[in-house]
């Protein structure tokens, strides 16, 4: 678990150093552009403007993927079972914190982690989801989130995405403006051999900036997909139950709802792509996500072993893929423990019917709004908004009193 | 010049001495706070069993052994001192709610009971947050055991006699009493 964190970190700095040089070639090559010895003006209002990204996403922190998605944070009250699961993953990943729980009121089927780190984070699901999964399925869907948090999964999309976003924003501003004015910069240099030279480096800086923002996305989004599949590892080991988290991608893949708020920057820190409703089969270059089916069949080829290591899910990797490629860092795999896989949880996953379904997803989305609940005893049951100002109500169906 | 080369490599050993000394300290504070962790679970399993019990009486008039078997088991607990006796005393409750676990298919009215499905859930939660805190126990228990034994770190824990920790062992308890069931 530990040595998986350490790779990840050397790999996060190889990424974080090529998206970085990516940036300041580009400040250095605008800067060129504008004007003969403007290189250096260029690079430093390249990294001004990544400081500032930076510093803006630092202070807001969590809170805009959280606002973005208008998700709540709830009580222990509102859904138990939730919480006690939380806490179950937050104690077998070592968490140093409780991450804060939060609700998204709509009924499709999502869940993502976000924070500054292990911490300080936060997690967030769908009511939807909440009442279409089982007891072992939310736990694999919230392992696979703590997952997230304890690889630093977060702060490292996060800064990346912000370097991701610099180099959008400068390279968009730059061409905008090329195109307005015209061809750019007069070009008025009296000595030929300059000129020449002047003429590569404008060449350069328009192919470069067209070409910088495709690479770097190139780059995020394979890293997005490579996390994805260490979150699915982690969340087997730290379970030591594949099936849950595979059975919960099934029926995630199955809905067909898009998360309206989420967007393809974003799109890395939910469970499943959240922008998937072209139902894509395989995953290409711009994936953010690797193809569902893929991560579930990797997980139900864990379950014919006896163990969750990431050495088996390496193995069920190659076994589903077909073809070499190592998904789990070298030295992740030394560890040889055992890590039975367990069974599931026994009088679990009693199925309701669409009709249920739908209410307790409203019940849940209720209870988030704060709304309080009250049972007649005809079997009604009153919802009842928080600014209710009666003392009483009564019942529709058989008339009685009941106090709010 | 000699002297202040030896100084010098005197200092170093010195810091790296320090270096292992602190990281073993941690590492065994590591295993005492993930000790702590299965504590607090332990003690809320305790503490909801005796709710469960007050709960399930009326329905499950059939079963004064199986209850009584619980009870016993969680006051043996309760009163276990070592790692040892604990993880023995809580695999004997464990395997005891097993047992209940099974026999609560055979009453539906207990089943749809809103209190005793809340406490229900409590309970699977304890349980799992129980094996999930000993993994945790077990696993800085590794690290600190194997710290000590490894070369050069095994030098500074002879010195300050730092002592292997016991590991949280109750998965061969376990199998010996609670038959498997498979279906």
């Amino acid at each position: 678990m530990w040595e998986l964190i350490r790779a990840n970190k050397r790999k996060s700095w190889i990424l974080f150093i090529s998206m970085g040089i990516c940036l300041i070639l580009l400040g250095f090559l605008i800067g060129s552009y504008v004007s003969e010895d403007g290189g250096i003006a260029g690079v430093i209002i390249a990294s001004l403007i990544w400081l500032f990204m930076s510093l803006i996403s630092m202070s807001s922190g969590s809170s805009i993927l959280l606002t973005m998605s208008k998700a709540k944070e709830v009580t222990p009250e509102v859904h138990p079972q939730l919480f006690n699961v939380v806490e179950e993953m937050k104690i077998a990943a070592n968490l140093p914190a409780m991450p804060k729980i939060y609700i998204i009121n709509t009924p499709a089927m999502n869940a993502f982690a976000t924070g500054k780190g292990p911490k300080k984070s936060a997690v967030a699901v769908t009511a939807g989801l909440l009442t279409k999964l089982n007891r072992d399925e939310l736990q694999g869907v919230m392992a696979h989130e703590v997952s997230h948090i304890m690889n630093k999964d977060v702060q490292f999309m996060t800064f990346a995405g912000i370097l991701l976003g610099s180099i959008v924003l400068i390279s968009q501003v730059f061409l905008r403006g090329l195109i307005y004015s015209g061809g750019g910069r007069r070009y008025s240099s009296d000595s030929k051999g300059g000129g020449q030279a002047q003429l590569i480096i404008m060449v350069v800086a328009i192919v470069f900036a067209i070409l910088a923002p495709i690479m770097a996305q190139l780059l995020y989004f394979a890293i997005s997909r490579k996390r994805e599949y260490l979150a699915d590892a982690s969340a087997a080991r730290i379970t030591r139950y594949p099936e849950g988290l595979a059975s919960a991608l099934e029926k995630l893949s199955s809905s067909t709802e898009d998360l309206p708020t989420a967007n393809k920057v974003t799109a890395p820190m939910y469970i499943v792509n959240p922008l998937k409703a072209k139902g894509k089969k395989v995953a290409n270059l711009t994936s953010t996500h690797p193809p569902i089916s893929e991560r579930v069949k990797i997980l139900r080829a864990m379950m014919h072993g006896h163990n969750a290591s990431f050495n088996d899910y390496q193995k069920a990797y190659k076994e589903v893929r077909g073809r070499s490629g190592n998904i789990i860092p070298g030295s992740a795999l030394k560890d040889t423990e055992s890590y039975n896989i367990r069974g599931a949880a026994e009088g679990m996953g009693a199925g309701m019917g669409l009709k249920a379904e739908t209410r307790a997803t409203g019940d849940i989305m209720m209870a988030v709004n704060h709304y309080s609940f009250k049972q007649c005893d005809c079997g009604l049951k009153f919802k009842i908004p928080e600014n209710f100002n009666k003392k009483e109500i009564t019942c529709p169906k058989c008339g009685k009193r009941i106090d709010v | 010049m000699n002297i202040l080369i030896i100084v010098g490599v005197i200092v170093l050993i010195l810091l790296i001495f320090i270096g292992y000394y602190n990281s073993l300290v941690k590492l065994r504070n590591q295993v005492k706070n993930a000790w702590s962790q299965i504590d607090v679970q332990l003690k809320r399993r305790h503490d909801l069993i005796p709710n469960l019990i007050e709960t399930v009486k009326g329905y499950m008039t059939h079963e004064r052994e199986t209850l009584e078997n619980i009870t016993a088991a969680r006051s043996k607990a309760v009163g276990a001192e070592s790692v040892k006796d604990k993880a023995q005393a809580e695999s004997q409750l464990s395997a005891a709610m097993g047992k209940f676990n099974l026999v609560v298919e055979n009453y539906p009215d207990l089943k749809a009971n809103q209190n005793f499905l809340a406490l229900q859930e409590e309970l699977t939660a304890t349980e799992n947050k129980i094996s999930f805190s000993r993994q945790n126990y077990n696993d800085q228990v590794l690290f600190f055991n194997n710290k000590i034994e490894i070369f050069p770190s095994n030098i500074v824990a002879g010195m300050f006699a730092f002592k292997q920790a016991d590991f949280f062992e109750i998965e061969d308890a376990k199998e010996k009493e609670v038959p498997k069931v498979s279906f």
